[in-house]
């Protein structure tokens, strides 16, 4: 054998045995667990924070408006649509103070005038318009009941 | 992020709201430019040495050193750009077979370690077994670590260089090209991408990396020569524009035809890419890459394959002429890597790119990159110079 | 004769390390490869498999799902990060097709080219496709990106490397790089939000009924009624991704 490969080759060994150890160390314990990915990842992901309650939780305490909503046209909708996420406030009240939009923007932002809206779909009408003495839609229009006007 | 601000108001028609910032910049355009140099540098070196191009071997040692500088630079700008670069390792421990990028760390560390580290190695024992005698200080203490305790230098152990190195560089061949090949692939394979899917482009990267190091080692060679006073090997020089020339005649051929075969079929994406070569690439990819860096050179080396003018006038004609291929392959890179992402894959409309000049991602940092490998170039070359070699017997 | 016995005590110390080498190496070679050979087979019947429906006809443009996308999920604000959107399709009368999405959706949409002129206009509301074959799970060279057991295609954010290949290989334009955590991004179908029996948060407020989802290996699951009743196409089917987002009434200029 000659003198190079006699060094040589013992170093490629010693640096693919370094290399197999690096990588025992190195590839995380749960990797290929159910494929070429860390399979704790899947916890990982599964554990982080939810900030949407959803109806049922909302309905819990404020039942009143929850069955007024079952009662009219908005009853597809959830709480948080237009009150924004809920789960700070289901835990401090004064912490998560949730907003009460009722403005022809805001109201808008489904029912106002769009070619791209069919009519059978959603109620539209033009927000620049409609009742201009009243300034806010909730003025007139009940949110969890939209049909009940007020006075 | 104000950045992005204002490249929101260059929009122009409609792009997916994710596709505002380009997520490849300059960084990722040198890449395939430096990678592209090492290869092309080891396959004019291999000329001389599997081809037997002997009028070559002024430049053979100059161009394995070269491709050995520069492809210790060639990862640095990669793993910088990477979110989080401490955790590349995770290349090496768990590639995922599917992909092309992760096959970088190995064939990196192959092409660095078994081909250009072994090659030179096998090329320059026999002096630095010598030089470990003849110097002093650390110097010395360098040399003889480099010789890894192999100090025979019996005629049957230079046999033995001889030989080894010979198969080194047969190896070393195809691993140059899977070196940059597979740059291309990571470019062709992807579907989403019309500019960048082409069968084509592994090749296309191949033949205009080849360019890009023969023209490297041609103005390299030049330079070198001018430093250190002594006279250019002539027929060596025009033996390099020759190769010079038909290569980038094939190149050129290639990524023609890559183009006219897009522009024939006129696929869906043809409308964006029509608007993409005349309006934010017409200077890039135009007058930079195909005037300047292909046209000018073809023109100029195909006339000297005709009539040869004088020497004096020769050498600034191949100087001038390794300055545009090499801007012009750059302008390549920067072509198919910004412009692959200036338009949206929605083909409706186009986001726009700045080079910053700080940053990470700047100009500043780029220049430092190609800076860099001329620099640790020197350093080597005052190591292991070439023209210090101990006069070479023909062995075996 | 000594000389013989010590190169016989070299040979054989050699062969031993030569076999614990090799075996070493072969069991750590193919440790990863075992679990790629199970990614390649088709999922598990027995579990679930997500797919989506978006129906276009019942789309208005609201914008609540991208709005409530990036509140459940802290997306970063800015009107770069997307996990989802929506966008306005604007067919003139002249033919020519303009394409918006303000911020996403989020703040609703305007339309600036007046009635007379417009042919035909519609939403269409995007998000990741959760592909079966999908290329960015196939570009990632370490890993990080993958299709959770239910079909859900998911990022690990403590393993990815951010070089951005799978941002370049969506043909959707799903994903970004978070700039809080230097990541790829994207919809993860709320995986969080899934494992504790809740929906998603955007098929949560969307108030027409636009966006369902379902499990494909649950026959009785709406999502096999969403696809029997209606004629249902996917986006960019010539790449052949997989893509289990379904939609009806995807006008044909729609990208």
């Amino acid at each position: 054998m000659p003198p190079q490969l006699k060094t040589l080759l013992p170093l490629l060994a010693v640096f693919i045995c370094l290399f197999l150890a690096a990588r025992h160390f190195l590839i995380p314990e749960s990797f290929g667990k159910y494929g070429h990915y860390r399979a704790n990842s899947l916890d990982e992901i599964a554990a982080l924070p939810t900030h949407y309650v959803g109806k049922e939780v909302c309905a819990e305490c404020h039942d009143a408006e929850a069955v007024m909503l079952e009662s009219d046209l908005h009853k597809g909708l959830t709480c948080e649509v237009c009150h924004g996420p809920g789960s700070i406030h289901v835990e401090d009240q004064e912490k998560g103070i949730l907003v009460k939009p009722g403005t022809r923007e805001f109201c808008g932002t489904c029912h106002s005038l769009n070619a791209a809206r069919r009519t059978e779909v959603i109620h539209q009408i033009d927000i620049k318009t409609h009742n201009i003495e009243r300034a806010n839609c909730i003025d007139c229009h009940n949110p969890h009941a939209v049909w009940e006007m007020k006075e | 992020m104000e950045h992005l601000y204002e490249i929101l108001k260059h929009v122009d028609g409609y792009i997916y709201p994710n596709e505002l910032e380009l997520q490849w910049g300059i960084l990722i355009v040198l890449y395939p430019f430096i990678t592209g140099l090492v290869a092309g540098a080891f396959i004019l070196a291999s000329l001389e040495r599997v081809f037997k191009v002997k009028v070559l071997r002024p430049t053979y040692h100059l161009a394995l050193l070269t491709a050995l500088a520069f492809l210790i630079v060639a990862g640095l700008p990669l793993v910088s750009h990477l979110g989080h670069p401490f955790r590349s390792y995770e290349i090496l421990t768990t590639p995922q077979g599917g992909s092309a990028m992760a096959i970088f760390g190995f064939v990196y560390l192959w092409y660095l370690m078994v081909v250009l580290l072994l090659e030179i190695w096998f090329d320059y024992r026999h002096d630095l077994v010598l030089w470990s005698n003849e110097a002093k200080g650390i110097k010395r203490r360098i040399y003889k670590m480099l010789t890894l305790g192999v100090t025979d230098i019996s005629p049957k152990a230079l046999a033995w260089d001889e030989k080894l190195g010979y198969i080194i560089t047969v190896i070393g061949i195809p691993s140059a090209f899977l070196l940059h090949g597979y740059v291309g692939f990571i470019f062709g394979s992807i579907k989403a991408n019309p500019w960048w899917s082409t069968v084509m482009m592994p090749v296309i990267f191949l033949l205009s990396a080849m360019v890009s190091g023969i023209a490297l080692v041609m103005f390299l060679y030049m330079v070198i020569s001018w430093i250190r006073k002594v006279k250019i090997d002539m027929a060596c020089l025009d033996e390099i524009g020759k190769f010079l020339f038909m290569v980038l005649i094939l190149d050129f051929t290639l990524e023609s035809l890559d183009q006219v075969h897009r522009i024939y079929e006129a696929e869906e994406s043809f409308e964006i890419l029509h608007l993409l070569v005349t309006g934010k690439l017409t200077y890039t990819l135009l007058i930079f890459q195909g005037l300047m860096g292909t046209i000018i050179p073809l023109l100029t080396l195909g006339f000297l394959r005709i009539y040869l003018p004088k020497e004096k006038l020769r050498t600034p004609i191949y100087f001038l002429t390794s300055c545009l291929v090499l801007f012009g392959v750059f302008c390549m890179r920067w072509n198919v890597v910004i412009g692959g992402q200036l338009f949206s894959k929605s083909f409706l409309g186009f986001t726009s790119f700045k080079l910053g000049m700080v940053g990470l991602e700047g100009f500043w940092m780029a220049l430092v990159w190609m800076i860099m490998p001329f620099l640790i170039l020197s350093f080597i070359l005052w190591l292991v110079p070439p023209w210090k070699k101990h006069a070479e017997k023909e062995v075996g | 004769m000594g000389n013989e016995r010590i190169n016989e005590t070299r040979r054989n110390f050699l062969r031993k390390s030569a076999v614990l080498a090799g075996t070493l190496f072969v069991s750590s070679v193919t440790k990863p490869f075992t679990a790629m050979l199970f990614a390649a087979n088709e999922p598990d019947k027995s579990g679930k498999w997500y797919a989506i429906g978006i129906d276009i006809e019942k789309c208005i443009g609201c914008g609540n799902c991208a709005k409530a996308c990036k509140l459940e999920n802290d997306v970063p604000k800015d009107p770069f990060y997307y996990r989802s959107w929506v966008e306005q399709y604007t067919i003139k009368n002249d033919g020519t097709v303009s394409v918006v999405s303000p911020n996403g959706g989020i703040d609703g949409f305007t339309q600036t080219i007046p009635d007379e002129e417009i042919f035909k206009t519609f939403f269409v509301p995007k998000m990741c496709n959760h592909c079966y074959k999908s290329p960015c799970v196939q570009v990632c060279p370490v890993g990080a990106t993958f299709e959770s057991p239910e079909g859900v295609v998911l990022v690990d954010k403590e393993y990815c490397i951010g070089c951005r290949y799978c941002i370049q290989a969506c043909p959707y334009g799903c994903r970004f790089l978070n700039p809080d955590t230097e990541t790829a991004d994207k919809c993860t179908f709320c995986y969080h939000r899934l494992k504790k029996g809740l929906k998603p948060a955007c098929f949560e407020v969307c108030p027409t009924g636009a966006r369902i989802y379902g499990d494909l290996h649950d026959k009785n699951d709406k999502i096999h009624q969403f696809l029997k009743e209606h004629n249902t196409q996917v986006l960019k089917p010539n790449l052949n991704t997989g893509s289990k987002l379904f939609y009806n009434g995807l006008s044909s200029e729609v990208r």
